[in-house]
């Protein structure tokens, strides 16, 4: 009952739509957003249409990390590494990049979709989550770099027929 | 156990993701498969590699770097509260090898996807595939005005070893879809206890 599609994060939001999580108040979308509405390679997604929003500041990636192309310390962060807060959001002040993640990892949450949601670049989020790793605002589960356990896939296969 | 600290949830908390990669020359269907199935309209995540190139433009022994961006589209299935299933399109383009690697590291397995119309776009994904050990089968997108083939002739044009899953698909359509991720599964699954294990 509780496997309710929204547990991971947020559902789609499409930048315009008041979508991804702006400063408390804001419907405004985050500085550093293209406003691309999240296209996938093949086209944007169901219902957005490029150029929905109007391309926003550019800002180059690597000057939310100052330069900084690789997380300093701290686990490998994959792509499916799952991101969870792990503390107070309004604990300390952060930089805005820092807040919008913390706020999206509010529920466990891929690195992937970080990236995809807020529309930055993974090795970027690597590089910010390796900052929020540090001072303890984030907890990862490490990923697997070998097969999963049987009872894993078997869970896998159910839940696929399930769908 | 009674002490349980309201800022430190336990590490159990956080969900087991695995993934699922779904490979297949560019137009093959990935993205449209990943959409049939997935809980969440597929995302797009981009890396952004800066690499030294050699070779492609002769500028007289200068290095020459390279930004590159690769986009990954992917979707998730929400298994239960402990596992979460993300299912990663892989980039269409040859040049984008550098991916692969990342996408296939602990991956479950791999769905190729074969257009029947351009099959050796999907030479490349059966190749990398098994020599890296990664279970996978071939899904053949049925695309209209085609030519359908059997998965006989599938299988001996694509050259894929007896136990490797041929499966006829629609990408378009979501239990098509299921079935080829449940052929994956349980391919796998089948992997591990090659022998009755008694």
């Amino acid at each position: 009952m509780s496997t309710s599609n929204e547990r991971y994060g947020v559902r789609a939001s499409v930048p315009g739509d008041g979508g991804p999580p702006g400063r408390s108040s804001g419907h405004q979308p985050p500085p550093w957003h293209r406003g691309r509405g999240h296209p996938t390679s093949e086209g944007p997604s169901v219902g957005v249409a490029f150029g929905d929003a109007p391309a926003g500041p550019l800002v180059r990636p690597y000057t939310m990390t100052r330069g900084r192309t690789r997380p300093s310390t701290g686990p490998r962060l994959d792509l499916v590494t799952i991101v969870v807060t792990a503390r107070d959001l309004r604990e300390r002040v952060r930089e805005p990049e820092h807040e919008a993640i913390m706020r999206l990892c509010h529920r466990p949450i891929s690195v992937a979709e970080i990236s995809a949601r807020l529309d930055i670049p993974l090795t970027v989020v690597r590089v910010l989550l390796g900052d929020l790793l540090a001072d303890g605002d984030v907890r990862t589960r490490a990923t697997m770099t070998q097969l999963p356990e049987k009872k894993v896939l078997q869970a896998v296969l159910d839940g696929i027929r399930r769908l | 156990m009674a002490s349980a600290d309201s800022e430190t949830r336990p590490q159990e908390a956080i969900p087991q993701a695995v993934k699922i990669i779904i490979a297949g020359g560019f137009g093959a269907g990935k993205t449209t498969l990943v959409a049939s199935v997935s809980e969440i309209t597929p995302l797009s995540t981009e890396e952004v590699m800066t690499e030294a190139s050699y070779g492609v433009d002769d500028t007289g022994g200068v290095e020459q770097k390279t930004t590159t961006t690769v986009a990954l589209d992917f979707g998730r299935i929400t298994i239960n509260d402990d596992v979460v299933l993300y299912l990663f399109g892989t980039p269409g383009q040859d040049r984008f090898w550098f991916m692969w690697d990342e996408l296939a590291e602990g991956a479950l397995g791999a769905v190729v996807l074969a257009d029947t119309r351009r099959l050796d776009t999907c030479f490349h994904a059966v190749d990398f595939f098994e020599r890296r050990g990664v279970p996978f089968v071939v899904a053949v997108n049925r695309f209209e005005g085609s030519t359908v083939y059997r998965e006989e002739e599938v299988r001996e044009a694509l050259d894929v070893s007896a136990e490797v899953p041929v499966v006829l698909a629609d990408a378009r359509e979501r239990e098509s879809c299921k079935e080829v991720l449940v052929e994956l599964v349980t391919h796998v699954i089948r992997g591990r206890n090659p022998v009755m294990s008694g």
